[in-house]
């Protein structure tokens, strides 16, 4: 009679903690006053966070020429540890894209990873990276988005094997790994160190794959832009700290005419996906690139 | 002692072998091959930003190096080099060889037309930097593995 009352509070507790889990780790929407002083969307801003975030690499058709890269028809399929995500048509096509969405469905998608049905998104589209971004840009981007082509294409749903296909369980992952918090406390960082950072940090999302991951998929902060073993298949992803190996022989300069020409100090090329990186990168004012070059001059060397 | 020197001079003559084979192979010739078009990048870009002063030879040696590299490169991909030498290829060359030898000869081509009408000033320079450099990050995008 004890042991059956005791199996059946462990039972409770167990249900109680499971319950308690998905109440602490649902998925969350921004509150409505996040975007009511939002405004008109700054088209010419929002084209400057479209190219700084390099939607087009992941959403436009693979392949797709470069006077079609603005539609962004999705289908990219992008090779994980965890399983093949493929990414979806973000076009503003009512029905296969997200024409139909609000401010507030697009901002929760981007800094919350929260979809329109209010279901976990996979962190393989990069919010938490652009949880860091301001309200403004995340308005005026969606207003830019809003102007491309639209596109009817359906693409295909992600491809991930049991445990990984469970969205409720990425509620734990944001619990360990979405934030908005720097990724690195930089002291006596000057403007436009504090803009590089915001680039790299938030829509640029250069850590997603600059930074190596743990086996739950989060970035190894303490390793912050490191680099490390391609996750997408062989060969390596470069470190981008002032190290040894990294950008330690680069000046800022070498980095910031890297991301307008492609070209090394050397005068080996730009190479791998991160060639469609730096075609976003040579969009962006000069002004941004040369941020991007004083950060990645100022972070940790590891 | 006569042995002993006897013995030094034979694995000296090896090891000179050794590298003269590793020369020949296509996964070192070809990394040679892009060292060359990468100096003479170089040589254009200094020109381009005025780091260097115009010089129509340089400008000339500098296409004709690319042209001639492109023309030649796809050859230096035989069936066994696939791996070794720390070779950056990607499997996809082999797997695509049409599409990248197209890659190849379209960097022959551009650098072609720009030899016909030779660029006569550091503007021109930069401009056919321009047409040109992009071929190196197309094919690097698909064809090269950085290790």
């Amino acid at each position: 009679m004890a042991l059956k009352k005791l199996l059946g509070g462990i039972v409770l507790l167990g249900a109680v903690g499971a319950g308690a889990f998905l109440f602490i780790t649902r998925p969350e929407r921004l509150t409505a006053e996040t975007w009511a002083a939002a405004g008109d969307p700054d088209l010419v801003n929002g084209e400057r966070i479209f190219h700084a975030g390099g939607c087009v690499s992941c959403h436009a058709a693979p392949g797709a020429p470069d006077d079609q890269k603005l539609v962004l028809a999705g289908g990219l399929s992008l090779k994980s540890p965890f399983g093949t995500f493929h990414a979806p048509n973000i076009s503003p096509d009512e029905t296969a894209g997200i024409g139909a969405w609000t401010l507030a469905e697009f901002g929760d998608a981007m800094r919350r990873g929260t979809g329109r049905d209010g279901e976990h998104l996979y962190p393989s589209f990069p919010y938490a990276s652009y949880a860091r971004m301001t309200v403004k840009d995340v308005n005026d981007l969606y207003g830019y988005l809003k102007t491309l082509p639209k596109s009817a294409n359906v693409a295909p749903g992600h491809d991930l094997p049991f445990p990984f296909n469970i969205r409720l369980a990425l509620g734990g992952w944001k619990f360990l790994y979405l934030n908005e918090d720097p990724r690195v406390t930089l002291a006596d960082a000057d403007e436009t160190v504090k803009r590089g950072q915001y680039l790299v940090e938030g829509p640029g999302h250069c850590g997603e794959c600059h930074t190596p991951r743990d086996l739950l998929g989060g970035l190894k902060v303490d390793q912050w832009l490191a680099g490390g073993p391609n996750p997408e298949g062989e060969g390596r992803i470069p470190n981008i700290t002032p190290a040894e190996g990294g950008f330690g022989s680069w000046s800022a300069g070498d980095i910031a005419s890297y991301l307008e020409t492609g070209f090394t100090p050397d005068f080996d090329s730009v190479g791998g996906s991160m060639v469609s990186v730096q075609k976003n990168m040579a969009q962006l004012p000069k002004e941004d690139r040369e941020a991007i070059a004083a950060y990645l001059k100022a972070v940790p060397a590891h | 002692m006569k042995f002993r020197t006897l013995a030094a001079a034979a694995a000296l003559a090896v090891i000179g072998a050794g590298a003269v084979v590793a020369a020949d192979e296509p996964q070192v010739v070809r990394q040679e091959m892009m060292k060359k078009v990468g100096g003479a990048m170089g040589a254009l870009a200094g020109i381009a930003k005025g780091e260097k002063p115009y010089d129509a030879e340089i400008v000339k040696a500098s296409l004709t190096t690319m042209s001639e590299v492109a023309k030649a490169f796809p050859e230096q991909f035989p069936a066994g080099s696939e791996t070794g030498h720390e070779t950056e290829a990607s499997p996809k060359i082999w797997e695509q060889m049409d599409d990248f030898k197209a890659k190849s000869a379209k960097l022959g081509a551009d650098a072609d037309a720009v030899l016909a009408s030779l660029p006569a000033d550091q503007a021109a320079v930069g401009a056919a930097l321009g047409a040109i450099g992009p071929n190196c990050g197309a094919c690097h995008e698909v064809y090269r593995i950085k290790k």
